[in-house]
């Protein structure tokens, strides 16, 4: 079997047993119906207000932060496989894209980007 | 040593000399599927039972022994118990995403799985981009857990989500490093070629001082990525009820359960694969002998004492170090591990192109 097809088998196995363990708990669990069950839970008391509200906004902050590093993964991946064969040039250039990344970071730490406030 | 390759080239022919090749690759499908649910089925058991066990010991209890021998039928009590557990959905919440998060979870961590080098030739998934393809699945994973947070329609859980997403999203790019410096001293990305490299000596030897800071660097993030131990906090249970999935009820919960343990499987044997030579016998160059009577310990017994020593090893993190705050834990992440990191990274791209190593 290819690797394709052994991506795609494994891939249905885990739908398979989320959907089998779904179906045997729907066929088994009891139900009871109640109102109250319907609330969502805090502590007790009646929930006040919207749940789906703005957040804090570091969260964002980090998930930008995160895309910029993330990317760069993905471009060193390739690099990373080469390096023996590329020898000394493949630090040299890797080194331009590390300075300008590192300077992302430098100025986000400078900005306090990374403090949580 | 063994190759469980022959095993599977065996069933392969067997099954084309009476089936048609669509049929045949059917029936392997459905054989692999089945495998792999059995074992992901039994760790998770072991994993649940040796979790309670040892966390007993380390408070001076005695842990679960009243089912069965030694409590060793708990965890089937349990999944018993949770499978028969009614199904309670909130009124407002978003149907569709509530519905699809456990799925995500689930899937990631199966395709992760998928890709563990259980023994020599015992592999389901060998991508030539192996060690990229893991990451990239394990990844999926924080979409489920944030559409878990965002769909139940409760605070606990959005704050629970976002605190877990930033920590999963903030750790993975220190595995993403360390997983690299691996692969510049590997000089490939498949996971049965990065073991292949590693027969005269586990890269956590041959790879001299960047490789153990890219080894304990892993450690910490991987804990991370579990959302386990110390950086619990998106589950704090003292602050935010149960974090992400407290609104989820029965085997719905269960699969967040089985995911949480099933990942601390896949970081360990990503540790294992990486750092400790997978399936790989411990082999001294030159020690003919010994690596001799080395390679009559099967390639299956050496993945698992590997894999269970480090998840012994982050198991006694949970119950050695207090839970961090939410700053603390971005501030480790961003401004210690992340830039030790790219500067091991480097050092280790210098030692490989100046050939300083084993």
């Amino acid at each position: 079997m290819t690797n394709l097809t052994l991506f795609v088998v494994v891939f249905l196995t885990g739908v398979a047993l989320v959907a089998a363990a779904l179906a045997i708990a729907q066929l088994t669990a009891p139900r009871s119906f109640n109102p109250q069950k319907g609330e969502p839970y805090e502590c007790g008391i009646p929930t006040r207000g919207e749940s789906w509200m703005q957040f804090r906004v570091g969260y964002y902050l980090f998930a930008i932060l995160f895309l910029m590093f993330d990317v760069e993964t993905v471009f060193l991946f390739p690099w990373a496989v080469l390096v023996r064969d590329l020898g000394a040039s493949a630090l040299i250039s890797v080194s331009f894209f590390f300075a300008v990344l590192v300077l992302g970071l430098a100025y986000a730490w400078k900005k306090g980007a990374l403090e949580w406030k | 040593m063994f190759d469980f390759s022959e095993i599977t080239t065996w069933i392969d022919q067997f099954l084309r000399t009476y089936l048609e090749p669509w049929g045949a690759v059917l029936v392997e499908g459905i054989l692999v599927g089945l495998a792999l649910l059995v074992t992901y089925a039994i760790i998770a058991l072991v994993l649940i039972y040796a979790e309670r066990k040892i966390c007993a010991f380390f408070q001076c209890r005695l842990g679960p022994n009243r089912v069965g021998p030694l409590g060793l039928l708990q965890p089937v009590a349990d999944m018993i118990k949770i499978l028969l557990k009614e199904l309670i959905v909130i009124k407002k919440s978003d149907r569709f995403l509530y519905e699809l998060a456990p799925f995500l979870v689930i899937v990631s961590s199966m395709l992760a799985f998928g890709c563990m080098p259980f023994g020599r030739g015992l592999l389901a998934i060998d991508f030539n981009v192996g060690v990229f393809f893991i990451m990239a699945v394990s990844s999926i994973g924080v979409l489920g857990i944030l559409l878990a947070g965002w769909s139940s329609n409760n605070k606990f859980t959005l704050i629970g989500a976002m605190r877990s997403g930033a920590q999963m999203i903030s750790y993975e790019l220190s595995i993403g490093v360390t997983m690299l410096t691996v692969v510049v001293f590997a000089g490939s990305m498949q996971i049965s070629e990065i073991i292949n490299q590693q027969y005269n000596g586990w890269f956590i030897f041959t790879g001299h001082i960047p490789m153990i800071i890219a080894f304990i660097i892993y450690l910490i993030a991987g804990t991370a990525e579990t959302n386990r131990g110390p950086f619990d906090l998106p589950e704090a249970e003292s602050e935010l009820t149960a974090g992400y999935h407290t609104e989820y009820s029965g085997i719905h919960f269960g699969f967040y359960y089985l995911a949480e343990y099933l990942n601390m499987f896949i970081v360990s044997g990503i540790a294992s694969l990486l750092f400790l030579g997978g399936w790989m016998p411990l082999h001294i160059p030159g020690w003919e002998a010994f690596n001799e009577i080395m390679n009559y310990i099967p390639s299956v017994i050496w993945f698992i004492i590997k894999t269970a020593v480090i998840m012994f090893i982050i198991i006694w993190f949970k119950w050695t170090f207090p839970r961090l705050r939410i700053d603390q834990l971005i501030k480790l992440e961003w401004k210690y591990l992340l830039p030790i990191g790219l500067l091991n990274l480097l050092v280790m791209t210098l030692m490989v192109i100046l050939g300083w190593h084993f």
